[in-house]
């Protein structure tokens, strides 16, 4: 009886101890792997070309761990936007002197009749010559960002180029606030006489008055003029926005936004000197007698006629068919 | 000549964070700006994981790059370092930096940011070494003194590496062959233009 129990007691053991081993074997078999569904970084960065994660202090943004596409906007900034701001500027500055070498300052064909009348009010003036002064401010502080370290800091040395262009910064970052004013003025002052119209087609066709030899009638403002308007609208209201969108960061996007920012702002910046170059160059010495009208804010009566010989007659026809006024009252 | 870097074994790192309080203690960097942070990807799920990171020292550095008045320097040991006399903030740095590394005092105050601030491996500045001036804007120079950054010296887990990048992707090249696993090196090939086989 005794002899039966104990051989029980020992099946009973072997069996149990059997079945442990054979349970714990393939967890002793298989070597642990915490790896096997572990983030992977090449992968994570294929997916989304940034990787984000949580961060226990308070700043959130600091949870994008890792995000290369500061790489693209380095070439962008570094090799691409030199390229287009030199072949806009050098190149609209060597059109300009070609073209006044060939063709000179377009001169007043029928003289000075010695009558002059009102173009611009003191307020289109005012309006004009802000948003101008801010324009060379922010243009010249801008390209010093771009253009700066390789042309200007060789010629002056590190501590006075930082010293200029932390004061041209300060300029660039204030200046911008008169310049949106003024082109928001500017947009509402005179989108009257800039709506595209027939008269344009045919002012096109024949040149304009600078590249062609002739005047085509033209209102108030004429097709090159409206051009000019536009771009200042649209270009002046987009370097606002995307300027400001780097000005007061993380308001408005994270960095992926401020790259594209500075890229559509930088662009958009170059190209708006360009254009405001060819816009000085007819404004002074491309055409006799335009400097006037921003300049006085009185054109001559010929000048008038032949550049802008519908907006004559309207005004004209709006004093009552009144002979302009001679601008100087002589002493009776 | 060390090539200084720094490598995160997102394997052992268990985000105590302390890597981020050491940094924000021995260089007396002040409120709001955080050189180094822990940040845990797919928190919660299976494979999560926490990398600690902070400026990277990258080859070829864009931030260096880009900068409008080339205040940024590399020094002999491969550290990127810049100079807050000529930084002007204007973010530029910060639009080009792969790891969100620069950092400024003044986020968002019209485009003033302040000088920008960032990791500098404990190396300090242009300043003379270990200098009043430099410990003011840079923090500590524990490189001049013969010490590594103090975020790797004290971290418990060993997970973060700082010193020359020959040395420290060898011992964990090592840890890799030993436990039979690795995550690889966090942001080598980014910074450096290179990973550790594992």
């Amino acid at each position: 009886m005794t002899r039966l129990a104990r051989f029980v007691r020992l099946a009973i053991g072997a069996s149990a101890l059997l079945l442990l081993v054979t349970a714990a074997a393939p967890s002793m078999a298989q070597q642990v792997n915490p790896t096997a569904s572990a983030v992977k970084e090449q992968q994570l960065l294929q997916e989304l070309n940034r990787i984000q994660g949580r961060v226990s202090i308070p700043d959130q943004r600091s949870g994008v761990l890792e995000q290369p596409a500061g790489r693209e906007w380095r070439k962008f900034r570094n090799v691409t936007l030199r390229w287009i701001g030199g072949i806009a500027i050098v190149g609209m500055l060597a059109l300009l002197i070609i073209f006044y070498l060939s063709r000179g300052m377009v001169r007043l064909q029928s003289g000075r009749s010695g009558r002059t009348i009102v173009r611009f009010t003191s307020y289109e003036r005012f309006v004009h010559w802000m948003t101008a002064t801010c324009f060379i401010v922010l243009a010249i502080s801008g390209l010093n960002v771009t253009f700066g370290r390789p042309l200007l800091l060789p010629l002056i040395g590190h501590e006075a180029f930082s010293a200029w262009s932390q004061w041209a910064k300060y300029a660039h970052n204030y200046l911008s606030f008169p310049f949106t004013i003024g082109v928001l003025l500017i947009f509402v002052m005179w989108i009257a006489g800039n709506i595209p119209n027939r008269v344009d087609v045919d002012w096109l066709k024949r040149g304009g008055g600078i590249v062609g030899h002739d005047h085509p009638p033209a209102y108030r403002f004429n097709a090159g003029q409206k051009a000019v308007y536009w771009i200042v609208v649209v270009g002046g209201l987009l370097v606002s926005a995307t300027g400001y969108e780097l000005m007061f960061p993380f308001y408005l996007s994270g960095i992926e936004g401020m790259q594209i920012a500075q890229m559509v702002h930088a662009i958009v910046a170059v190209l708006f000197v360009g254009v405001m170059l060819a816009h000085i160059y007819i404004g002074t010495i491309g055409m006799e007698g335009a400097f006037e009208a921003m300049g006085s804010g009185t054109v001559d009566v010929n000048w008038a006629r032949e550049h802008h010989s519908l907006w004559l007659d309207e005004e004209n026809a709006r004093t009552d068919g009144a002979r302009p006024q001679p601008s100087v009252t002589a002493a009776e | 000549m060390a090539r200084m870097k720094f490598l995160c074994d997102a394997d052992r790192c268990i985000e105590c964070n302390a890597c981020v309080t050491a940094c924000k203690n021995e260089h007396e960097v002040p409120w709001g700006i955080n050189r180094r942070r822990v940040v845990t990807i797919e928190d919660g799920k299976p494979g999560e994981r926490s990398i600690s990171m902070a400026c990277m020292h990258c080859t070829d550095a864009p931030c260096s790059a880009v900068c409008p008045v080339n205040c940024f320097y590399t020094t002999a040991d491969g550290v990127v370092l810049h100079s807050k006399d000529l930084c002007i903030g204007c973010g530029y740095c910060f639009y080009a930096c792969p790891f969100g590394a620069p950092q400024y005092p003044k986020v968002g105050n019209f485009g003033s940011r302040g000088k920008m601030d960032k990791c500098t491996f404990c190396a300090g500045g242009p300043e003379a070494d270990g200098s009043k001036e430099e410990y003011e804007k840079y923090g500590a120079n524990r490189l001049a003194e013969g010490k590594l950054p103090l975020c790797a010296e004290m971290c418990s887990t060993k997970s973060l590496l700082a010193g020359d990048g020959e040395v420290i992707a060898k011992i964990y090249k090592e840890r890799v062959m030993k436990r039979g696993y690795g995550s690889g090196a966090w942001g080598w090939k980014t910074a450096y233009r290179e990973t550790i086989e594992s």
